[in-house]
């Protein structure tokens, strides 16, 4: 174009208008019921309004007219792809208003569940991330190990996914010693599946060019979202809640907490990938101490908040009262307020719970770390092409089931 | 809770009462974390300090909810919660609304408050005052209510259905074909306020 022919008419094909295009509720690289509202110019991106709720299910308003161990399944549905890092959280605020000591079997047991749950995702997250931009291989390779850690799940409580396993106090059962061999078995192989996994993305053409330079988080991006986990160490900053405010016993574990540098999908991807080479080290640390005499305690603390042990049960009158009554009536939490946060996969998981000294909590707010990471969308996702829009939500990590609740 | 962040935070606290006196109403240390009490109009204000001073550094916003309380007044309590990554430390900041009140929003400092403050909206109907685009957010399009106050039944008061005969999802009051029941376990023996029949008659005994 000279310039000299703007006046003439222009055909129906070269007249450009902008469009609003709805993305999703069911679009694959949605990652569950996300409905986005985008306005795009040409190709580029001009706003992104995401439209949440699809799913909420109202846990909280329900949370508040059931007892505090009826409420805890409730934890598996918000992220239900790690199910017990979630538990994690609630347990941690019942026993911190409780004031309960979680002997150190428990605690063990739920830093290697912890770690599962996060390898759970964290293979989720990579490989469907690796499917938004085009990649079918990595997915399948992935379900694989998941299935084996799913199977893990169920050998320690009896379910896949909904697990209910920690339990204010501790955990429900203990671990056979078999699954202990099966679980450092497993363990062993993985970083041979990651580094397959790693073979196929990490230096693949078509996926560095869908994700490196998208979706930039910079340190004042993630300040002012209210970033949290992969989505700020990404960026470069060292902050994990296991490292920084330790809970249970992750201070006796050695790992290393994975930065990326640039901020951009590539590098959230990378942490992710090296985080589960830190989880498996964690988990074999903690099959090690495990079997260490020290370990060897009970699973709950026994007192109020915990069901006497099933054998009392069969002699003591007293026993079988304690048991009615604490899945009945539930145990008492006294008056207070807590925030409790751990380090899901995600990013910081917290249970703000407000107890009237009943058996019920007052309000129960449950803190989602995708929550945050969505809202900030339309800031990632603005100037950047349809097309990334899918990567830049693949690198988000977003989980429906916990950012509408 | 150790000793050390005990002294930490009761340092905090001595820190904003003296730097904040006018905006500070109440600070507590309990289950190791420090809760701040605000008036609601100082909000901004505070947060603000939060942010930039030097000893507080409470760059990341946590969590924004509300608390209803229909017995008391005000009715409801906002509650935020603050991060900092620098300090390594967290605060709560409350602030008691009463129910016709408006909150002054803190999008501008944080813009993560943006959605924080449209699920308090949606879920207790408390109005944020400047806040750029205050719709509601979990709930359905069109809903009516504010489901988290405590007057709101956990049944709800609509529910959908697809209709075959319209061909599309159709609204209906909620009919429940036996009543809800909420299961009250809790022991009459001790808290729970069981008035008998009679009762009423002892005058006033309770």
């Amino acid at each position: 174009m000279d310039g000299s022919r703007r006046g003439d008419v222009l055909t129906a094909e070269q007249r450009i208008r902008n469009f609003n295009l709805n993305f999703g509720p069911q679009h694959p690289a949605a990652h569950g019921v996300l409905r986005l509202v985008l306005e795009l110019d040409g190709e580029v991106v001009e706003r992104c309004d995401p439209h949440i709720g699809l799913l909420h299910r109202g846990t909280e308003k329900l949370m508040e007219s059931r007892t505090y161990l009826q409420n805890l399944p409730y934890l598996d549905r918000l992220d239900y792809v790690a199910p017990m890092n979630q538990e994690h959280a609630w347990c941690l605020a019942i026993e911190r208003l409780t004031g309960t000591e979680v002997p150190r079997r428990a605690q063990l047991i739920r830093v290697l569940y912890s770690e599962i749950g996060r390898i759970l995702n964290h293979l989720l997250n990579v490989t469907t991330q690796a499917m938004d931009v085009g990649a079918l291989t990595p997915p399948l390779w992935g379900f694989e190990e998941r299935e084996k850690l799913m199977i893990f799940y169920e050998r320690a409580c009896g379910a896949r996914l909904h697990a209910a396993y920690f339990r204010p106090g501790g955990v429900h059962q203990d671990l056979p010693p078999a699954l202990l061999d099966d679980i450092l078995a497993w363990a062993a192989t993985f970083p041979a599946v990651l580094d397959d996994i790693e073979i196929l993305l990490t230096e693949n053409r078509i996926f560095k060019q869908r994700n490196v330079d998208i979706g930039v988080v910079s340190e004042e991006d993630a300040l002012n979202w209210g970033f949290s986990g992969v989505m700020v160490r990404g960026s470069g900053m060292a902050w994990d809640l296991r490292r920084a405010q330790p809970y249970e016993c992750y201070d006796e574990f050695d790992f290393r907490i994975p930065v990326g540098r640039n901020g951009d999908c590539y590098d959230r991807y990378l942490c992710r990938m090296a985080e589960m080479r830190e989880s498996t080290r964690i988990i074999t640390q903690a099959v090690a101490k495990l079997r260490e005499p020290a370990a060897r305690t009970d699973v709950l603390a026994r007192g109020k908040v915990t069901p006497p042990p099933r054998a009392e049960m069969k002699t003591s009158m007293e026993a079988l009262i304690h048991h009615f009554k604490l899945y009945t009536e539930g145990f008492r939490v006294p008056a207070g307020e807590v925030y409790a946060a751990v380090e899901a996969p995600k990013g910081e998981f917290g249970v703000y719970l407000v107890a009237d000294g009943t058996n019920r909590p007052w309000r129960a707010k449950l803190r989602a770390p995708g929550f945050l990471h969505l809202q900030a969308m339309d800031h990632l996702a603005r100037g950047h092409l349809l097309a990334d829009v899918a990567a830049i939500i693949g690198s988000l990590d977003v989980v429906f089931g916990e950012i509408d609740r | 809770m150790t000793d050390e962040t005990r002294a930490r935070l009761a340092d905090l606290a001595t820190h904003l009462g003296e730097r904040r006196r006018d905006d500070v109403v109440a600070t507590a240390i309990a289950a190791g974390e420090l809760a701040v009490e605000v008036a609601p109009g100082r909000i901004p204000a505070f947060v603000e300090f939060l942010r930039l001073d030097r000893r507080c550094r409470f760059s990341t916003l946590v969590d924004i909810t509300a608390v209803d309380h229909p017995d008391r007044s005000p009715r409801f309590d906002v509650v935020y919660h603050f991060l900092s990554m620098y300090e390594n430390q967290r605060i709560r900041v409350k602030a008691g609304v009463r129910e016709d009140e408006l909150v002054p929003s803190i999008t501008a400092i944080h813009p993560a408050a943006g959605w924080f403050e449209r699920e308090v909206f949606d879920m207790f109907g408390i109005l944020f005052a400047g806040h750029p685009d205050l719709r509601r957010i979990l709930t359905d399009y069109g809903f009516r209510g504010h489901p988290l106050r405590k007057d709101f039944p956990t049944t709800g008061h609509v529910e959908v259905r697809y209709d075959e005969a319209e061909k599309r999802v159709v609204y209906e009051p909620v009919m429940l074909v036996q009543d809800y029941r909420p299961f009250d376990f809790l022991s009459p023996w001790e808290g729970a306020r069981h008035i008998l029949p009679g009762d009423e008659r002892a005058g006033g005994a309770r």
